[in-house]
């Protein structure tokens, strides 16, 4: 019963990612795409959660963070470069 | 068995919130109604088969796994921050929003050059 119901969302997140690239290739601004991969990156850690419930082990729970903590700093610093031009900067350039 | 059922309620929810963050991804008409969708309901979604694999490894297989209640947390923290920061650059690069918005609350701190909290920009 588990396994139906882990088998069913890993389609219905399969879907949800589809949509997200869908709309990474046609949005028009460069914000919509990194909304698109800002999403993205979170289904992947509810897919690899699902990947440790059907296969039963527990050694991709660091992946999980690993993938949690990279797709916010890819996010935060994508912001930081289409606002400003610099990632790691001096605050009071201007 | 009524255990299962709770697990697999969990996750089915999880599910249908992330489909409905990506068809609101695909459908809403300007970036800020996108943000919208796609950090609330993605991120309960996630929350929610988090939940489930936490308490499918905790009472069927006898195992805490303290890295999944790490990472839900994490989730929990962090995606309204980028949501934030993305909607901030795409208001500062001029993204226009849709023809019928309403109300606009940055403009005037943006064009008087007022800034009440936040000097940099």
């Amino acid at each position: 019963m588990v396994m139906i119901a882990a088998y069913t969302t890993l389609v219905l997140l399969a879907l949800a990612i589809l949509a997200c690239v869908i709309r990474l290739f046609l949005g028009p601004s460069a914000a919509d795409r990194v909304v698109a991969l800002d999403t993205i990156g979170i289904n992947l850690i509810g897919f690899i959660g699902l990947m440790m419930l059907i296969q039963e082990t527990i050694l991709y729970a660091e992946a999980l963070l690993i993938i949690a903590i990279l797709a916010f700093i890819s996010t935060v610093s994508f912001a930081k470069f289409l606002e400003g031009g610099n990632v790691i900067g001096n605050r009071n350039t201007d | 068995m009524v255990i299962e059922i709770l697990i697999s309620i969990f996750l089915l929810i999880g599910g249908l919130l992330s489909l409905v963050g990506g068809v609101g991804i695909l459908r809403f008409p300007d970036v800020y109604g996108r943000l919208h969708a796609a950090t609330k309901s993605a991120t309960l979604g996630v929350i929610g088969i988090l939940t489930g694999v936490f308490l499918f490894f905790l009472i069927l297989e006898h195992i805490f796994i303290g890295k999944i209640l790490l990472g839900i947390i994490f989730v929990f923290l962090t995606a309204p921050v980028g949501a934030f920061m993305i909607s901030r650059t795409a208001y500062i690069q001029g993204t226009k929003m849709w023809e019928r918005t309403k109300q606009d609350d940055l403009k005037k701190y943006i064009e008087t050059g007022e800034t009440p909290k936040d000097k940099r920009s």
